[in-house]
């Protein structure tokens, strides 16, 4: 009833206007042109078409219950707006994004739709039929039901058909409601200067030669920035700008638009470095490989590892199979479902191997992390296109290594760095565009990298500034198509596109926010929740102890200038060198190139070895952080997956009720340090976290105490909740599963020889 | 035990250099190396043998091979010459096994002292009182003070106030073993009454007794339950065929009034196989491939499932008013799961440090879980069929309890863990014999300490520093296997790869904050001084103000937790 009064007569409150009429008599007025009812529509949005009196069934049950409202499928998303007047309590959710509700899905996060019998529904094929119950499964792991019975037959058509060609058929890139967004949004330059914000003091964008040479210099890298492809010149698939060893040559910068280009990842403080590279054709027979190797191998004591990692990692394809039989695990229609599903729920897991592939990966990067760290080697990664597990691999790699990448605004910076600067097909990998051609190569490979990163955030939580929630709702954003971060397939792609979008000159591309600006999707408290109560910044005086622990003479060793003068194992190296090229003469690329004796077994062992030997020295959150890989450690990420379905939520328990008590005394510790600074007492304890500068949850939490929590928070809240206990339905058959080996089960608790009969 | 060449005493260079000396000869052995020391109390070693013979061949063929109760085994690698290990084989099984040799148990040895007495504890008269008994309806009787109605009850029991000596006597010919249905737990608004018992000895011919009908209607009747729900822990299949052996379940037709649910829960030997499989995929290594399904292969987490939504079932039709009689064969195994673990989703009390010390006595040790012949105390006997981890599996449902439930209860992990060490020790008196009687006997009492001695005497290890209590609320944990997980703290704690953290980082981190927030109080407090009294010197007030101010100033800004 409320929204019936729309933004057009929710204003009535104005002094000036004196209403002949009470409140309660325009809502009955209104009440009959059902129609006009619709959520609040964003700049740019438009409804496409609507239909009344749908039943939305409630999630949980089989009673075919549910709520009556209007089913609306807009240029953004498929929205429900339900007849029942909001209560004041839904209308003040604390999680609220501000982009889309609980009840709307974006139309690029619409996963499959359903027809009467669970009949999967493609695109093209609905004709004149609907079906009378429609369940929608979403990217973001919800799962709607609507009853169109009810509606009028005209309706019921035009919605089902409208929202089946806007989710489901091949659109152009220009459809995607970011651009009608941001033409529509009313600030233009509040972006711009969001961005210019950011660039100053926040997420580094990567899309400029100065933050490449900033990262460059402050991992202390020793490589050559080229800014020759500012214009896509080079190839529009390479980054505008990037860093190659310096002894590449510029006559190997133009060929092969940018294949087989060692691009620079990151610097160990050793001096050795990562890069990846877009595997070459194996057609391209000229030493180019060999001289890219010997590249990367001048950059710090002439060794090189290189790692194809199209021959030991999943490919993109298996990666969405493994994927998509995961998410059906949580895509749960009715309690029946969930609990016949739960006795295997272990084997099931096991089979779908998802985890398995996260292992592999967070495997290979502690490979690689174990090849500078301890070995102080150059690794070179590669794959074809070199922007998918390359991407998941280096990323790692450096959130293994760096503890500046564990920040919120390092982690950002990073995804900048490695995934969008990178090239990462974002565009064609989620296939926002339902592209017949296309459908091949989606494959969700960004989620999996956030996957990785929530079990090192699970097994190392104090070193991470940013908290679960914010990794769960960057993954919900991929799908929410109005951020250019996830919109494109790489810099030149983004480039074009938004320049030929634009409306004004040719000068000033279009003006569309990057996901970073939380801004757009959550208000200032939502956003307290982003950050780890438990994260402690570094200790300002080890950084000093650590710079000055570093010789610098120690990395102009590592220069190949000065590399003949000074090492006393001068010889070993240029024979390792003179080695590496005969090397590269006969095999092309095979793995670990210098020591070739380490084929995978050998690896992993080696690989548990820098394990232990790691795990026995004292933990520090400020420095090298490898992830445990035993079977036990890598666990399902219970916020994302579990969060919407109702069964499995605890209510009031969970790590939530810890982590806000947490939050409570560190809001606590704040408040008593203002006061203190009022005083001027100028605090020389260096106790860690004292002075977090971002703000935490405590004070959203604070006021929430009344609510009690569950596991799910923030994402569901417990008001609509019953407290039943959830009990398990298929206890019987429990029995059949459970099928004992001999007829132990048969015989009695007290087993004395004469009940064995 | 080998290795006598290196004395204690010896600085280590000297030792690096006979561990040298000594290793080409003989075979490599860990107890040379002085960093590795183990301490395993003979109370958890199962069984002693000797592995190779004088002429073994191969490394390490020849030792001692010793398994643990406590999801352990230890091999240890002698030298093949001069019988080396016939000494300490001798000396270990007569010391391990003291109840198979005519000896005494450790805790009889034991001449520790604690501040406080764990004995006192568990006061029965004081816990019922607690709980509001007795009422109308209820009533505390001594029938069972000479252990006459039933040897493995405790005195002091609580029944219906209809039923008078008599008709006990006559219900208790018709329990197995006499346990006849008393009260645990009483819910204090809707006198809702979880009662437990053993099977009715129904037998083959379905025997019916009028008494036991009787009593069981005089139950419903005490707060008006419309109908009483008896729970089976055991599966229909087990539940029939103990008919065989002259017991069975109440059937409908003779107990009207009556609900029958069985509860599906298997008995000591598939539970026994279970942790025995989970062993052998935790130890000595964590099985590489395909965890998740070796996991689930072991049975181990849905046995605890089955276990735990029985409960949740009994808690849930407690909280909506209606009793429950809950019994599996003899009511001293599942049973005892069933009501301790509704006790515990029920009763906040309970999940304090004191009072599930409390449920721990009452529900496990005073109605006679078979400790001793579950747990094989002192006895070499390591293939006893009467052995299973029944307890070791309802402190696994406890610990998941508190893994959903971080703030619930005031106890930590460590408590669980110094729980399942001590059921096995033999140091305290707390988990010996079998039932209260055979206790009396043995003087437990008067003669060894109990555990809660040890606890209660240290008791800020214990705490939980999240606990927030929430007196009125009941717990239901998620039954589901989703949130189900291995207890890898406990049942791999022997494998170096798994961190052992003293604390866990969360915990760690909220005590350096609550230190912080003092640290900071006081020193505000300080500076409030100096600007009140603008001419003080700074050199007398610090020190006066010490004292006494901080306690205050927490009160203020203290948020109750």
């Amino acid at each position: 009833m409320l929204s019936s009064l729309g933004s057009a007569g929710g204003k009535s409150a104005k002094p000036s206007f004196v209403s002949y009429v009470t409140p309660e008599e325009i809502k009955s007025e209104k009440e009959p042109s059902r129609k006009e009812k619709h959520p609040d529509l964003l700049p740019g949005e438009v409804v496409f078409c609507s239909a009344s009196t749908v039943l939305k069934y409630t999630q949980d049950d089989l009673s075919q219950r549910g709520v009556f409202g209007v089913l609306l499928c807009t240029n953004f998303r498929v929205s429900f707006v339900s007849d029942e007047a909001p209560t004041e309590e839904m209308v003040r959710t604390l999680f609220k994004n501000k982009l889309y509700g609980e009840n709307d899905i974006p139309l690029s996060c619409v996963d499959n739709i359903y027809g009467d019998k669970r009949k999967l529904i493609t695109g093209g094929l609905v004709k004149n039929k609907y079906p009378s119950k429609m369940i929608i499964h979403c990217k973001d792991l919800r799962v709607f039901q609507f009853s169109l019975s009810f509606s009028k037959e005209e309706d019921a058509k035009k919605i089902f058909q409208g929202i089946v060609h806007h989710c489901l058929e091949p659109k152009s890139l220009r459809c995607l409601f970011a651009f009608s967004y941001c033409e529509n949004t009313s600030y233009p330059g509040s972006y711009s200067y969001c961005r210019e914000h950011l660039r100053k003091k926040q997420t580094v964008m990567f899309d400029s030669v100065e933050d490449w040479t900033q990262d460059m210099k402050r991992t202390k890298g020793n490589c050559r920035v080229v800014s020759e492809n500012s214009n896509f010149e080079l190839s529009p698939k390479l980054p505008q700008y990037f860093i190659v060893p310096k002894n590449v040559s510029d006559e190997d910068l133009t060929k092969y638009q940018g294949k087989g280009l060692p691009m620079w990842c990151w610097s160990h403080h050793s001096g050795c470095a990562l890069f990846k590279t877009a595997s070459i054709p194996l057609v391209q027979e000229d030493n180019v490989c060999c001289r890219m190797l010997t590249a990367v191998a001048h950059n710090h004591l002439y060794s090189v590892k290189t790692e194809d990692l199209s021959d030991t990692l999943p490919t993109v394809q298996d990666i969405l199979l493994s994927y998509n039989r995961f998410k059906q695990f949580f895509l749960i229609d009715n309690t029946t479902e969930f609990w016949m599903s739960d006795m295997k729920w272990f084997s099931s897991l096991d089979n779908c191997g998802w985890l398995d592939i996260i292992r592999q990966c967070l495997q290979k990067a502690v490979e690689v992390v174990e090849s500078l760290e301890k070995e102080n080697t150059n690794v070179l990664i590669m794959e074809e296109g070199g922007s998918d597990l390359c991407c998941v691999v280096s990323s790692l790699v450096q959130l293994m290594l760096d503890p500046y990448y564990r920040t919120l605004l390092g982690f950002q910076s990073l995804v900048q760095k490695e995934w969008v600067a990178g090239g990462h097909a974002f565009l064609d990998r989620s296939n926002h565009l339902h592209l017949k051609d296309k459908v091949e190569s989606q494959s969700p490979v960004f989620l999996l990298f956030l996957e990785c990163v929530w079990q090192l955030q699970q097994q190392h939580g104090p070193a991470f500034q940013f908290s679960e929630t914010y990794l769960t709702v960057l993954s919900d954003s991929i799908h929410v198509p109005v951020f250019t971060t996830f919109l494109f397939n790489n810099d030149g792609h983004r480039d074009s596109l938004l320049r030929a979008e634009s409306p004004h000159t040719q000068r000033s591309p279009l003006n569309c926010p990057t996901v970073w600006d939380w801004s757009v999707q959550f208000d200032c408290k939502a956003q307290d929740l982003f950050t780890n109560p438990l994260y402690t910044e570094k200790p300002k005086q080890d950084t000093s102890v650590r710079k000055s622990y570093r010789p610098r003479h120690l990395r102009q060793l590592s220069l190949p200038s000065s590399a003949f003068k000074t090492p006393p194992k001068k010889g070993f190296f240029k024979d390792e060198a003179d080695n590496l090229k005969k090397i590269l003469g006969v095999k092309r690329l095979s793995r670990w190139m210098l020591s070739p004796s380490s084929d995978s077994p050998q690896t992993s062992s080696s690989v548990r070895e820098f394990y232990e030997a790691w795990q026995t020295k004292p933990l520090d959150y400020h420095g090298l952080l490898l992830p445990c890989l035993d079977g036990p450690s890598i666990r399902v990420w219970m916020q994302r997956y579990l969060r919407w379905i109702h069964d499995v939520q605890i209510l009031g328990g969970g790590p939530v009720a810890m982590l806000s008590k947490v939050s409570e005394i560190l809001g606590e510790v704040q408040e008593l340090q203002r006061q203190l600074d009022r005083h001027g007492c100028t605090l020389t304890s260096n106790h860690k976290g004292a002075r977090p500068r971002a703000k935490t949850a405590a004070a959203v939490i604070a006021a929430r105490s009344s609510v009690r929590l569950s596991s799910s928070f923030p994402f569901v809240t417990s008001r609509n909740w019953s407290f039943k206990p959830a009990i398990p339905t298929s206890l019987l058959q429990s029995l059949m599963v459970t099928g004992m080996a001999g007829n132990l089960a048969d015989r009695e608790d007290d087993g004395g020889p004469e009940s064995l009969v | 035990m080998t290795a006598p060449h290196v004395t204690l005493g010896e600085v280590l260079p000297e030792r690096a250099v006979q561990n040298r000396l000594t290793n080409p000869g003989t075979e490599n052995c860990s107890l040379c190396d002085p960093s590795v020391t183990l301490n395993v109390p003979l109370g958890a070693i199962g069984r002693v043998e000797k592995m190779g013979g004088a002429s073994s061949r191969g490394e390490n063929s020849y030792g001692l091979d010793i398994t643990c109760k406590d999801m352990r085994n230890l091999r240890f690698a002698l030298k093949q010459e001069g019988h080396s290990r016939r000494d300490i084989f001798d000396i270990l099984f007569r010391y391990a096994f003291p109840l198979s040799h005519g000896l005494l148990l450790f805790a009889y040895l034991s001449q520790e002292k604690y501040e406080e007495n764990g004995w006192s504890v568990y006061k029965p008269m004081e816990e019922f009182r607690r709980q509001g008994l007795p009422t109308d309806k209820w009533r505390i009787t001594f029938i069972n003070d000479n252990y006459e109605l039933c040897d493995t009850y405790p005195t002091i029991l609580v029944v219906p106030f209809k039923a008078t000596e008599e008709d006990l006597r006559k219900v208790s010919t018709f329990r197995s073993r006499g346990r006849i249905p008393v009260l645990s737990w009483i819910h204090r608004e809707n006198q809702a009454v979880i009662c437990r018992c053993s099977q009715p000895l129904v037998g083959m011919s379905g025997k019916r007794n009028k008494d036991d009908e009787r009593y069981l209607e005089v139950i419903r009747e005490a707060n008006g339950t419309a109908k009483l729900t008896i729970y089976d822990a055991r599966p229909s299949v087990n539940a029939v065929a103990n008919k065989a052996t002259g017991g069975g379940y109440e059937g409908d037709d003779t107990y009207q009034n009556a609900e029958l649910v069985f509860l599906d829960i298997h008995n000591i030997h598939v539970m026994r196989e279970s942790l025995k499989k989970l062993k052998d995929i935790v130890y000595p290594n964590v099985e590489e491939s395909h965890w998740l399904s070796s996991l689930e292969s072991t049975h181990w987490l849905e046995h605890i499932k089955l276990v735990l939504s029985g409960a949740i079932q009994v808690a849930d039709k407690i909280s909506g008013g209606n009793s429950v009689v809950v019994h599996c064969s003899d009511g001293w195994d599942r049973t005892a799961q069933l009501t301790s673990l509704a006790m515990l989703m029920l009763d906040s009390h309970y999940r304090t440090l004191r009072g599930f010390q409390v449920l721990l006595e009452k529900e496990w040790i005073s109605f006679g879980h078979k400790f001793a012949s579950r747990i094989g105390h002192g006895d070499k006997n390591h293939a006893d069929q009467d052995r299973s981890p029944i307890f070791v599996q309802f402190i696994d449902c406890v610990w998941q309890m508190t893994k959903q439930f971080p703030t619930a209860f005031e106890f930590n992990e460590r408590l669980l863990m110094t729980i399942l060490d001590h059921l096995f020790s033999c140091r305290f008196g707390t988990f010996l014999y079998n039932c209260e009687s055979a206790r009396d006997t043995n003087e437990v009492r008067s003669k060894t300490v109990s555990l809660w001695s040890l606890v209660n005497s240290d008791s800020t290890s214990y705490l939980n520093p999240f606990y927030t209590p929430e007196s009125s609320r009941v717990l239901y944990p998620v039954a589901s296997m989703r949130h189900l997980e291995l207890w890898v703290t406990y049942y791999i704690r022997w494998n170096p790869r798994i961190r052992q953290q003293q604390q866990s980082p969360v915990e760690q981190r909220y005590m350096e904050l609550l230190a912080l927030r003092d640290e900071y109080l006081k020193k505000l407090e300080e500076l409030q001084l100096t600007d009140s009294s603008p001419n003080s010197s700074h050199l007398s007030n610090s020190s006066a103000s010490n004292a006494a101010s901080p306690t205050q100033h927490i009160n203020h800004l203290h948020t109750p937790f």
